[in-house]
Formats: structure tokens, C-alpha cells, sequence
């Protein structure tokens, strides 16, 4: 058989809280990511993500109570982001029970912190994650810019230069989040994620803009992506991880569906 | 029965040790799973298991560097043949060698080196991410009961090219057959992770609990 596409439900964490409301049905504590984690367990996906947006550093260490109540409960492989800036931060969280880290603000800041959190941990657990935006003008060739401080603030730095210079330095996967569709629901950035995703020898994720079933379709079959990251669309029980997968394995990719 | 998983400073053990101990449980094994960095806790236990995640020569050196921790393994695996299971990297360590940034000797209980994978097909990425099925190349206890539908979640860009045919238990399809899953004797290993791989990884460490080889 072959290796299957991941399809991988991303939730944000604010304070040890899960943020933008939740819908699921029938949750204990609808606000409590160990809960909406266990849902997307029980559903089948195929990795989880957090996203740790807690702004206060008083706050800083709500995430790992999350990540060790949710390995406790769930046998799914966890990936967590968001102000990892240390090797002491990766530590802590794989010794929570992650089971890879994704590194965002400080790969662009310090480059070498990726390098030196790949020597320590693995490229295997080290995910970099791009947020970048199409800067390219309409007939020019396709360019795209990484932004920072959530999509507000430009670089200057070119996506697809920085992607393979991140794979150099021991990136072990890919994170691709396209800013200008992330929340739009109109699909992913294709040309950015094919662009990247044929470029580098590391495995790539699809993120931002994802509205329909079609759209993580198109993630892997146009954009070569191995797997595809949404939020808002498990999160408010559009659909279900479960019905993602058989979609998607109903057009042609190939899924796990134990 | 005490199953000692042991602690050298590599990655998430957590998860080890809940799906051990959620394994027991469900199936009324009675085990206390013991996450120990002491090797004689490691000489006395009834079931050892070897985790271990990021690169061969640093588990290597990690495990070098907890205090009779490497002797403590030969004695309870070689003399008293209890039952060992590595996972991953601790798999790996079971080979002659690791060939992974440079040269390592191996515990040498499967022979074979560790090598980079070189899938046939170019548009395979390494390392290989993500869930796929084994193909079983002889049967083991340890598969027992086991669906040969289901998958197995692997994270790895190398693995151990086994000499011996007759140590490989399974084979993973990726760009041609890696190999998945190794025993000889009591000792045996998985290139995957039986605790992210649900109902495979379960029902695999529960035959591991009661395996009698």
C-alpha cells in the first residue's frame, strides 16, 4: 500500500481555552481543547494540532497542562505551535506529550534556532510554519512574501526562498499558511503550496482558506501537498473529520480510514 | 508484571507510558508500567521497552550516558531473554549500526545497518510522515489478531536494512519495501509508533504484554 494524506484539525488555544466558539454537540466543556481533541480522535483524524495564541507570558504555561491532559486521553500523533522561541520550550512541550513542535516568528528571526532545535530534537519533530501573502501583482509571475505578527507586519523575505532554506536547516516538515485566504473559506493557495511543495524534499501541510471538502481535496491532488491542516470547518461541525476523509478518499486519494 | 520503559532524555514518553497503561487496562492485564532512568530498575523488570526519538548517534550517546543502563539492558534482554520491544529510534539501536550523520555501533541484536531511505519514486518526501499499512512477511505473536488492513503511524527517514531476512517481521510500502518491524528471539522492534497508531498500536502492545517467547 502506500502512504495516506493527513487531514489535520488545527485548534486555537487562548489561555488554556479553545477560541472562536465552539458547536460541537453533546461537549462536557465545549471550551476545553482536551474535549474537542478527543472528538477528533474518536473521529479519525490523523494528527492534531494546537495553536497556542495566549498573549500574556503569566499565561505561557496553560499550554502544556493542555498538551499532557490531552496525551493522557488521546493516542494521536499532537503537533503544537506558537511562541516556541526556546530549546527549553520544545523540551517542555514534548515532555508534555508532544509529538512535534512548529517554530513560526523565531525561524525568521533566528534561522539558526532552527538548526539548533533540529541537531537537538530531530528534523522529524521540528515543523517550520510560514505565513506568507501573494505580493505578486495580477500578470507578474507568482511571488509571495512571509508576513509576520499575524499577517500584519511584511518581511521583505521571499516564501519559496525561505521554505528551502528552512529544509537546509533541518526542517522536517512544512507548515503553509497563506494569509490573504486564511478565514476566507474560498481554498487554499495552490500555485504557493504546488510551488513549495515541489521545491523541497520534506513533506509539506496545506493551510488557510479551507470552506469545503473540495478544498482539502485540492490541497494534495493540485497542490502536492501530504497533508492538509483545517480549523473552522471541524470546528463549527460544517463537517466532520470522518466525512472529510471519505470525501477525500472518494475522489481518488488515498486515505486511512481504519 | 513490571514493564520498564526507559527514560534517557529522548522525546515524548508520556505518550508511552499512557498507551501501555491504558493497553493493561482495557485488557485486565495486571502491569505496573514503570518510566525509569534507573538501569536497576531496568535488570529486574519483567518486560523492557526501549522508546526514542531524533537521531541514532544522539540515543546512542543518551543512553551511554545513564550509568549501567547499557549493561543493565544486556543482562535482562541477553541473559535473562526477557522481553524487549524498541520503538523507533530504540528499535534501530537494536542493529549493528547506525549510519545516520555518522557512524554508530548499535546494541547488535539484529544485524544490519541503519540507512537512509532512497524511495524509488523521486516525489516521496523524507522523512516519511504520516499513517500507512505493513505487509507482513512471516507471522509473529506479536500480530497476532491483527488485521493486516490497518495502519501503522511512522515518523523516520532512515531505517535498518536487515541482514537476516528471517528477522524482518514487516515491511512498509514506501517508494519500495522498508522495513517495519523486527525480531529475533525475545527482542523485537518497531520503526513505527505503536503508541500514535491506535487500534494497531494498542492491540500490538497488548500481545506485547502477554507475549511469551
Amino acid at each position: 500500500m502506500t502512504l495516506k494524506a493527513r487531514v489535520i484539525p488545527c485548534l486555537d488555544v487562548k489561555d488554556g481555552r479553545v477560541v472562536k466558539g465552539v458547536s460541537f454537540l453533546n461537549l462536557v466543556d465545549a471550551g476545553d481543547p482536551v474535549e474537542s481533541a478527543k472528538v477528533y480522535d474518536a473521529a479519525g483524524a490523523d494528527e492534531l494540532c494546537f495553536l497556542d495564541i495566549t498573549a500574556s507570558a503569566d499565561n505561557r504555561d496553560t499550554i502544556f497542562d493542555v498538551v499532557a491532559r490531552t496525551a493522557d486521553h488521546c493516542f494521536m500523533p499532537l503537533t503544537v505551535g506558537g511562541g516556541v522561541r526556546t530549546v527549553a520550550d520544545i523540551r517542555k512541550l514534548l515532555l508534555a506529550g508532544a509529538d512535534k513542535v512548529s517554530i513560526n516568528s523565531a525561524a525568521v528571526s533566528n534561522p539558526d534556532f532552527v538548526a539548533e532545535a533540529a541537531d537537538k530534537f530531530g528534523n522529524q519533530c521540528i515543523v517550520v510554519s510560514i505565513d506568507s501573502k501573494k505580493v505578486s501583482a495580477e500578470g507578474e509571475e507568482d511571488r509571495w512574501e512571509i508576513f509576520t505578527h499575524g499577517g500584519r507586519k511584511p518581511t521583505g523575505i521571499d516564501a519559496v526562498a525561505f521554505a528551502e532554506r528552512m529544509v537546509e536547516r533541518g526542517a522536517g516538515e512544512l507548515l503553509l499558511t497563506s494569509m490573504d485566504r486564511d478565514g476566507q473559506k474560498g481554498g487554499y493557495d495552490i500555485a504557493l503550496t504546488r510551488t513549495i511543495a515541489d521545491r523541497v524534499s520534506v513533506p509539506v501541510i496545506a493551510s488557510g482558506g479551507v470552506g469545503t471538502l473540495d478544498h482539502l481535496v485540492e490541497g494534495v491532488r493540485d497542490g502536492h501537498a501530504t497533508a492538509v491542516l483545517a480549523a473552522s470547518i471541524f470546528h463549527f461541525g460544517t463537517y466532520t473529520v470522518g466525512e472529510a476523509k471519505r470525501y477525500m478518499a472518494e475522489h481518488g486519494i488515498a486515505m486511512r480510514l481504519d | 508484571m513490571r514493564v520498564a520503559i526507559i527514560d534517557y532524555g529522548s522525546g515524548n514518553l508520556r505518550s508511552a507510558t499512557k498507551a501501555f497503561e491504558r493497553a493493561a487496562r482495557e485488557a485486565g492485564i495486571a502491569a505496573e508500567i514503570d518510566l525509569t532512568d534507573k538501569a536497576e530498575r531496568v535488570a529486574t523488570a519483567d518486560r523492557i521497552v526501549l522508546p526514542g526519538v531524533g537521531a541514532y548517534a544522539d540515543c546512542r550517546r543518551g543512553l551511554d550516558a545513564v550509568p549501567g543502563m547499557v549493561e543493565a539492558l544486556r543482562d535482562v534482554v541477553e541473559a535473562k531473554a526477557r522481553p524487549f520491544l524498541g520503538v523507533c529510534v530504540g528499535m534501530q539501536l537494536m542493529s549493528s549500526r547506525g549510519l545516520e550523520k555518522t557512524t554508530t555501533e548499535g546494541l547488535c541484536w539484529i544485524k544490519g545497518d541503519v540507512v537512509l531511505m532512497t524511495p524509488a519514486d523521486q516525489g516521496l518526501k523524507i522523512p516519511q510522515i504520516g499513517w500507512n499499512t505493513l505487509d507482513r512477511r512471516r507471522a509473529h505473536a506479536l500480530f497476532d489478531g491483527i488485521p493486516e488492513t490497518l495502519h501503522a503511524y511512522f515518523v523516520h527517514s532512515y531505517h535498518l536494512a536487515a541482514e537476516n531476512p528471517d528477522d524482518v517481521v514487516a515491511t512498509v510500502d514506501y517508494g519500495g519495501p522498508m522495513t517495519a518491524f523486527v525480531a529475533n528471539g525475545n527482542k523485537a522492534g518497531a520503526q513505527f509508533h505503536p503508541e500514535k497508531s491506535q487500534t494497531l498500536g494498542l492491540a500490538l502492545i497488548t500481545n506485547f504484554l502477554r507475549w511469551k517467547p
